[in-house]
């Protein structure tokens, strides 16, 4: 009972801090914009002519890789820089709950950024027939997929108070995510290692996981997957700032 | 309320804070004073449960912090060094945000942050981010904060910090009539705020406490019966070393 109260408390104060400056909306723009390119210029939307969002949901692994760090970076860095941090952490909450708090609000953030995207969805339905259960899944699959990005940027933060550092830092570990699955990668690994082993590397990448929701399947394992990157990555993010309070 | 018994931190070879033990009751007001880097931040962020001694026991209003530390933070408000503040808040944002999480709701809560307003004259900010405010104000608003749910225990990292000489008046009267009824230790460097607002002193130089008794008893040990004289011979041999 006092654990979801305090993670609301925190929540909202984190929500209420992206739209307290113009961070929230440059960022809503941007990524608005981007969508909208890589659906229908990179992807060739219209060119395709099948009434499904495949050209805009197969991009948002590389689209993410940068917004999604952009978002998360200041979670904790920020926390470090103003000292609020030490003030937050002596307050009757526990720091997972801090960490879940803070967390969720920015994964409600880029959850509301993606729920933005909806014209395209009226669009295909309005220029086609499209199987709306498939796009489901991959508006399913793409939550998962920010959440997962942003636990890492939560980690990475974590780790550093300098912003810019902790930015690389999460997308690197998030670009090792979705090269160990992306298909160039694969092929150029299976020439040198044993398919079991291309097997086992593309099984991290967030690639390999997401392909089933663009398809429209919702797999558990899947599932599972993505629950288990926040989940560690989460777990990282606590174990980090219990290190450094430590000293 | 506050017993602290043998605290010990080390960070990696250097003992920042080295058995330390002492107890304040309801009632007292602990003046903390000496050197920089002495080690009072480092005590005060053990005794409130930001980090963990590397040895000793700490107990708040008999709970104890490290295996018990929301009871024990339940009772404590906290002013931290340099007073921290979310920068995009407005002060009664941020106040709002702390009672919240101090588990004041509703009207209680509307009460307690009109009450922390008022004790702190921040009035005139209050709708204000915190990004713009001046360092007095920023002050006292994180001031605010460490009232907000009337604590019996109350903790502040050199309080007057930047404050003006009005300003170090007003709140050196609020901490000694707070006094009355709660649990206070705050640090400083200013010796005289040591004897308007404290019953008692602790003196503490690279890690340990070297003097612990009332202003006037400190005071006596020196020929003109001046606490600096005091101060500076405890603790001068060891700065122009520099430790």
């Amino acid at each position: 009972m006092n654990t979801w109260a305090n993670i609301k408390t925190i929540v909202k104060r984190e929500l209420g801090g992206y739209f307290t400056s113009p961070i929230a909306y440059v960022f809503l723009v941007i990524y608005l914009l981007l969508t909208g390119f890589f659906t229908f210029t990179v992807g060739s939307f219209f060119e395709r002519g099948e009434a499904s969002l495949v050209s805009f949901f197969t991009w948002h692994p590389w689209l993410y890789l940068f917004l999604v760090p952009a978002v998360g970076m200041r979670l904790w860095s920020e926390e470090r820089r103003l000292g609020t941090m030490e003030l937050l952490l002596t307050m009757p909450v526990t720091t997972w709950q801090a960490i879940t708090g803070k967390f969720l609000a920015s994964w409600l953030f880029l959850a509301l950024a993606l729920a933005l995207t909806f014209p395209v969805v009226v669009t295909v339905n309005w220029l086609g027939d499209p199987d709306n259960g498939v796009i489901f899944a991959g508006y399913v699959g793409s939550v998962l997929l920010a959440g997962s990005y942003l636990a890492v940027a939560s980690m990475t933060s974590a780790m550093t108070r300098n912003q810019v550092i902790s930015f690389i830092l999460s997308v690197l570990i998030c670009l090792f995510l979705i090269l160990a699955g992306y298909e160039p990668v694969t092929g150029l690994l299976s020439r040198v290692a044993s398919p079991q082993v291309v097997e086992v590397v593309a099984a991290f990448s967030v690639m390999t996981h997401f392909e089933g929701f663009q398809r429209g399947v919702l797999d558990t394992r899947d599932i599972v997957f993505f629950a288990s990157v926040m989940g560690f990555a989460l777990f990282t993010t606590g174990v980090i700032i219990r290190n450094q309070r430590a000293g | 309320m506050i017993r602290v018994e043998n605290l010990v931190k080390a960070f990696g070879a250097k003992l920042a804070v080295n058995d330390v033990s002492f107890t304040v009751e309801r009632g007292e007001v602990l003046g903390f004073l000496g050197p920089n880097g002495a080690g009072k931040s480092t005590t005060m962020r053990m005794i409130t449960g930001f980090i963990p001694p590397s040895s000793g026991r700490i107990t708040i209003g008999g709970h104890d912090m490290l295996e018990d530390p929301l009871p024990a933070k339940r009772l404590i408000g906290y002013l931290p060094e340099n007073a921290p503040g979310y920068a995009d808040m407005t002060v009664l944002g941020f106040l709002n945000f702390a009672a919240e999480l101090r588990g004041l709701h509703g009207d209680a809560r509307k009460r307690a942050v009109g009450r922390a307003i008022e004790l702190c004259f921040l009035q005139n900010v209050a709708h204000q981010t915190i990004d713009t405010l001046s360092k007095g104000y920023k002050h006292r608003t994180g001031l605010a904060q460490s009232l907000v749910h009337d604590p019996d225990v109350l903790i502040m990292d050199e309080p007057t910090d930047g404050l003006d000489p009005n300003q170090k008046h007003e709140v050196r009267g609020l901490i000694k009539h707070m006094g009355e009824n709660k649990a206070i230790i705050f640090s400083t460097h200013i010796l005289e705020e040591v004897e308007a607002a404290c019953s008692r002193v602790i003196i503490i130089d690279r890690g340990r406490i070297v003097a612990n008794g009332t202003p006037a008893e400190l005071k006596a040990r020196s020929p003109e019966g001046r606490l600096e004289d005091v101060f500076r011979a405890i603790t001068l041999p060891d700065t122009v070393k520099g430790h």
